[in-house]
């Protein structure tokens, strides 16, 4: 390759301001209302520096950590998805002319964004979208028009939350490819990892000094660390359980502790599901259609020909399950978890995916006969 | 060209805020004095024209034997027949009498509480007549109810959310309040409308859009005690502006 592979910066501040400067609007994670939530920053300054989060099944807190230190949090509350795969977008607008309708379709997004900040299970998810929203990569869709003009500056973990579990499905904490800048942070700065040319040309703006082999090794000494620290895994043999169990009697525990509220996926960085809606104005001159995240916990996700097919929380919950950890990878080649645990730290009730899918892939004792789903 | 469709609105024993959203709509109002008649509306205009009328949408809950004997002529006399807002679809804050002595209010209130004529319940719409369909919200959405009337002048399904809360809440990028601060939330089991007012602010949701068919408030309950709330608490939680729909009644009563 071409272009330096490794540098180290003083900090984030030059970064931010170089990326603006080159035009791309810098989205990363900010503290507010309690949380760590993804919006465009101006500055540095606006990062949640010595800041970190708590997380557990069901609770999120968001505390003082090491002062100075830029990237001590781990995940933001939702994933990326959002900015590529929006929660709401509409698809064409139709107004009536005298020769029937005209229909319209609005202009492409074309907003040069960088992912400021991304984790490397977060870079993993939208390498899953890509094979469901953009599969041969050139597509000509909302989401890949929107992917082609995305930059992602990682930063490899140097914690994990009580949460995580990225070691299991290999996403993470340490990203190898796939993104164009990658930081971590060492005691003595940040040390960059150049992922690409286009990462590269933004290197060189930079105030930067040569890293040393050690710098490197202190590098990859952190993300051993902080793979040490996580405590949950999904079992292997999950996907092949999962699929052959749909009358386990765990569902039925599952679905009494489950509020079917969807927060899971709505907060899942790879789940996709939408529904369309069409509204009509006054005049009935002026049609739109939009599409709108849905999940798979809304009675109505399953609605046809006059009823919904899964009316029980647990057959809404086996489905969220079974697609995420095995029929995804009869249809990708991959799993649909990448393992940033945003489903049992932003789950109400803290139901922890890891313990269900660990559950079911233990053999069932015998039962009475199942109670339908 | 066909007669434009002649609307109604009514209102029963509520605060008025839910004609209000109708009243508030801007422009949008000044297109649907266009679009249809509105031939009665008290809040809006003095003119009030006899019925039959197509569209009949009621605001408020049934609170006087009056009431009863009103709705039944509207209903008579209305092709379609819309709940609006909390009272009409579930009684409303009013409801709360239903679990007390109604009679002991007006006497802590009233000077001369025997020249009151109520009755001991309030109750909604729909327990007296037949209601075509129900919007919820303390008060509606005035989206939703321009979605009702345009979707039945264009002959199509009016689209309503079901689903929770959380739904909107997530759509709208919010971190969960229950998560992120232990704030009590009603969003996982009240029906989705209000665009998340609530959470967006960092308070949890009040349920005024009602509870959500076939959500699992028992659940959400037992995460609240485990956050510190107590049964009265639990109690006061659900019996607020959808006390009387019978999910929430049935939940508070469990806590008392």
């Amino acid at each position: 390759m071409a272009f330096q592979a490794h540098a180290i910066i003083d900090s984030p501040a030059p970064l931010v301001a170089a990326l603006k400067d080159a035009g791309w609007k810098v989205i990363a994670p900010v503290e507010r209302d309690g949380a760590l939530v993804l919006a465009a920053i101006q500055s540095a300054e606006e990062l949640p520096r010595g800041r970190v989060d708590r997380a557990s099944p069901g609770e999120v807190r968001i505390e003082d950590g090491r002062p100075g230190r830029w990237f001590d949090h781990t995940l933001p509350a939702s994933g990326w998805k959002r900015w590529l795969h929006p929660p709401r977008h509409l698809l064409w607008r139709a107004n009536r002319g005298r020769d029937g309708f005209e229909l319209k379709t609005p202009p492409p997004e074309t907003e040069d964004l960088a992912f400021l900040g991304i984790r490397p299970c977060d870079l993993a998810a939208i390498a899953r979208l890509d094979a469901v929203l953009g599969p041969d990569g050139s597509a000509d869709t909302e989401y890949m028009r929107r992917r082609r003009h995305m930059l992602s500056v990682v930063v490899q973990c140097a914690r994990a939350a009580d949460t995580c579990f990225c070691t299991g499905p290999g996403t993470g904490p340490r990203a190898e490819h796939g993104f164009d800048l990658a930081l971590t942070e060492l005691e003595i700065g940040l040390l960059v990892e150049v992922g690409s040319e286009r990462g590269a040309g933004i290197l060189e703006r930079l105030p930067s000094r040569e890293a040393r082999e050690t710098d490197i090794e202190e590098a990859h000494a952190i993300s051993r660390k902080t793979a040490g620290m996580q405590r949950r895994r999904l079992p292997p043999s999950a996907a092949a359980a999962i699929a052959q169990a749909p009358d386990h009697p765990e569902w039925d525990q599952l679905a009494a502790r489950c509020l079917a509220c969807g927060n899971c996926t709505l907060v899942c960085p790879t789940c996709f599901c939408t529904d369309v809606e069409d509204t009509t104005d006054l005049s009935g001159d002026h049609a739109e259609r939009w599409q709108v995240w849905d999940s798979c916990f809304a009675t109505g996700f399953s609605f046809v020909h006059e009823g919904p097919v899964r009316t029980s929380v647990r057959s809404r919950y086996r489905q969220w399950l079974t697609h995420k950890l095995a029929t995804w990878y009869d249809q990708y080649g991959t799993s649909g978890c990448i393992g940033c645990g945003r489903c049992i730290a932003w789950c109400p009730v803290g139901i922890d995916l890891t313990a269900a899918a660990e559950a079911i892939a233990r053999p069932a004792s015998p039962s009475p006969a199942p109670t339908g789903g | 060209m066909t007669a434009p469709l002649r609307l109604a609105v009514w209102k029963f024993a509520s605060c008025d805020g839910c004609q209000l959203a109708l009243l508030e709509s801007g422009d949008l109002l000044l297109e649907l004095a266009e679009a249809v008649e509105i031939a009665h509306f008290a809040e809006a205009s003095s003119s009030m024209r006899e019925g039959p009328w197509d569209l009949s949408l009621v605001e408020g809950s049934i609170t006087t034997a009056e009431d009863i004997a009103r709705i039944r002529h509207i209903r008579e006399n209305s092709r379609l027949l819309v709940a609006i807002g909390a009272c009409a679809t579930a009684g409303g804050i009013q409801a709360l009498r239903n679990v007390a002595d109604a009679g002991a209010f007006a006497a802590a209130v009233y000077p001369h509480p025997e020249i009151l004529d109520a009755l001991e319940t309030s109750t909604p719409v729909s327990d007296h007549v037949a209601v075509d369909l129900e919007l919820q919200g303390c008060p509606i959405s005035s989206a939703q109810l321009l979605e009702v009337i345009t979707a039945l002048l264009s002959g199509r399904k009016p689209q309503l959310p079901v689903e929770p809360v959380c739904f909107e809440c997530k759509r709208a990028g919010h971190p969960c309040v229950l998560v992120a601060n232990g704030t009590p939330c009603l969003g996982p089991v009240t029906t989705a409308g209000c665009g998340a007012l609530c959470p967006a602010v960092g308070r949890g949701c009040y349920g005024c859009f009602g509870p959500l068919p076939g959500a699992v408030p028992a659940v959400l309950s037992q995460r609240l005690a485990e956050l510190g709330l107590h049964r009265a608490e639990l109690t006061a939680l659900y019996r607020s502006f959808a006390a009387a729909a019978p999910a929430n009644a049935e939940e508070a009563a469990r806590h008392e």
